[in-house]
């Protein structure tokens, strides 16, 4: 069995992060990269499948410019076995990315797909479901444990309420969510040995998905800022404040 | 123009969330329609029947409705587009699985968590957890849209009086069937509907700890939140995470102890109208959006807080 997972490249979630002030967007010149951590939390995910011998294969697949191949060369230095790059400098929102994943998957005919729950870039939350939806496949969102079977998989996920098992048909798509797993560092000897690992690359053309936005950035602010406020030195002081002075208790 | 809300509900309740979407249905403009789908969930219709500024109920009542799976969930909405301009549901767990589902099956790019209406068309998000406002005008013929509860006021639960349609089910898609649920019951408030939250970080190095801020909870009607370390040390389950990958809140009074103040969790709390800090170093960027801050030890700090609203 093949597993198929999805990285994308983003500002390190460690950075502080500014808006331009043009207002046409953030800052990204010169601004530490990272793999979106919840992609991290797949690739580790489809790795230990194959360790454990239910997965053969494990190809990772980023879609974006020509740096994204770095973000694809950590996964493979984690331990996937070869990349696909799937070349555009187009501003890709899920709708594009879950159809170019598409085009991919089904070329490569995985049984397990694997996205984060969400990009801490757009913190949209998309791509997985509408993967899933145009694949006609089941999905199962916010795994926090999936237990693979045969033909079928179960998956607990986190809900608001808590935790919820649900059982789904093979092929799946799952998304991941922060208690899935705890990625591993990459070391140096299997950093090096990811140079050799292949990277096949593809563009939206060859795989004839139009990749046109669909939503038009009019402009980014910074949130309005919050003013610090004042230290008091006792319980009794607080508990006064709270009563008398912001009457919220 | 007619916009359809997708209800949020666990089959016996209508829940405070659906009617934050509401009033973002309304500030959009046209007759608002809310869907329930469930199985068993005639006194939720009767609840969203209720709700101001609902002109219809529409009811999926099936047995492949009760656990929200979002492939069938997803196919009923998809059925019942056509006479809608705009297909909104909250931003929670249950609407972020079924609403992108949908969006693909209508070839529609989706908006997320939105905190603001613009125009028909144009809407405000935050990204980048909050570092970023970004508004965003879609192209779509039909919008469909997850809104952040916290952002809109609630509509009214009263006063409302919709006249209820039962409509089809699609059938189960048949790729994916519940099994379990664990869910975490309190007596307490729930997290995002709260409005007084008292939450725990790392600082309290243990799930035991958490009794004492459980106490004080109690003693303000306050619901127990979590930093995600807290969480991730298995300290409190995974639904009591506030923050960008958990959930937003903002209620009149945040109590945040032992906790730094990551912008992960601010995401998740800044908006909330006070915001206490009590944390034993000083430089903890929490400090930077409390309102009130204790410099303190939490272990000396919390008895003393209970012991001082139990007067
Ligand atoms: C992709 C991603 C998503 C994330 N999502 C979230 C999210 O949704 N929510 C979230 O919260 N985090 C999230 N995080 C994690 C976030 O970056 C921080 O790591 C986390 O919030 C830190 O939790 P903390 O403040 O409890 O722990 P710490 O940062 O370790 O802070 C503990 C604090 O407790 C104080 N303290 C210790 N002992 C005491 C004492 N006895 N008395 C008083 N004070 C004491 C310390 O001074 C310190 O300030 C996410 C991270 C990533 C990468
Ligand atoms: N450009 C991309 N390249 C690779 N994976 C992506 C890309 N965009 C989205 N994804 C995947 O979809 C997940 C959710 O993204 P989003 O829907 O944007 O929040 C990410 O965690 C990735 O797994």
């Amino acid at each position: 069995m093949k597993v198929l997972v999805a990285v994308k490249r983003v500002i390190d979630p460690n950075v502080k992060v500014r808006v331009k002030a043009d207002e046409s967007g953030v800052e990204t010149a010169n601004v530490k990269m990272a793999m979106n951590p919840f992609d991290e939390i797949g690739v580790e995910e489809a790795i230990r499948m194959r360790e454990a011998g239910t997965a053969e294969e494990v190809v990772a697949v980023s879609i974006g410019a020509q740096q994204v191949q770095e973000t694809i060369r950590t996964a493979l230095a984690m331990g996937a076995d070869r990349g696909i790059h799937i070349n555009t400098d187009a501003d890709i929102q899920p709708l594009a990315a879950a159809k170019l994943l598409k085009a991919v998957i089904e070329k490569e005919q995985p049984q397990v797909v694997i996205l984060g729950k969400q990009a801490v870039d757009d913190d949209a939350g998309q791509t997985g479901q509408m993967l899933a939806a145009l694949l006609g496949w089941s999905q199962a969102t916010f795994a926090s444990k999936i237990a693979l079977g045969d033909g079928e998989a179960e998956v607990t996920r986190e809900i608001d309420g808590g935790l919820e098992t649900i059982k789904t048909q093979l092929p799946v798509v799952v998304t991941t969510d922060l208690r899935l797993n705890e990625p591993r560092y990459a070391s140096l000897p299997n950093i090096m040995k990811a140079k050799k690992k292949p990277i096949e690359e593809t563009s939206p053309a060859d795989l004839g998905v139009d990749p046109a936005p669909r939503l038009t950035l009019v402009k980014v602010v910074e949130p309005p800022k919050r003013q610090a406020g004042i230290k008091v030195e006792t319980v009794a002081e607080l508990v006064d404040k709270l009563k008398n002075e912001a009457k919220v208790i | 123009m007619s916009i359809l809300v997708l209800a949020e509900h666990d089959n016996a309740e209508l829940k405070p969330a659906t009617l934050n979407t509401v009033t973002a249905a309304k500030a959009i403009g046209g007759d608002i329609h809310l869907l329930v789908v469930g199985e068993g969930c005639g006194g939720v219709a009767d609840a969203a029947a209720k709700v101001d500024g609902v002109a219809k109920v529409l009811v999926a009542d099936a047995p492949e409705y009760g656990h929200q799976i979002a492939e069938n969930a997803a196919n009923l909405i998809v059925s019942l587009a056509d006479g809608y301009s705009h297909i909104l549901a909250p931003h929670s767990t249950s609407g972020k699985n079924i609403m992108p589902r949908a969006a693909a099956l209508l070839d529609l790019q989706q908006v997320s968590d939105i905190t603001a209406v613009i125009a028909e068309d144009t809407f405000e998000r935050p990204i980048y957890a909050g570092n970023g406002i970004a508004t965003v005008k879609s192209g779509d013929a039909k919008k469909i849209l997850t809104v952040r509860t916290t952002a809109f006021e609630p509509a009214s639960g009263e006063g409302g009086s919709a006249a209820t349609e039962q409509v089809a089910s699609t059938g189960d898609a048949g790729l994916t069937s519940f099994l379990r649920a664990e869910v975490s019951s309190s007596e307490r408030p729930e997290l995002i509907s709260a409005k007084i939250i008292v939450s725990g970080g790392r600082g309290m190095q243990s799930g035991e700890n958490f009794a004492m801020l459980e106490r004080v909870a109690d003693k303000l009607g306050a619901a127990v939140g979590a930093s995600r370390a807290a969480v991730d040390a298995g300290f409190v389950p995974n639904d009591y995470q506030v923050g960008q990958t958990g959930k937003i809140v903002a209620p009149d009074l945040y109590i945040a102890v032992g906790l730094s103040g990551a912008i992960q969790h601010l995401a998740g709390m800044k908006d909330s109208k006070v915001i206490v800090a009590i944390n034993k170093d000083e430089e903890a960027p929490i400090f930077q959006v409390a309102d009130y801050g204790i410099v303190g030890d939490l272990f000396d700090v919390i008895p003393a807080l209970e012991a001082e609203l139990s007067k």
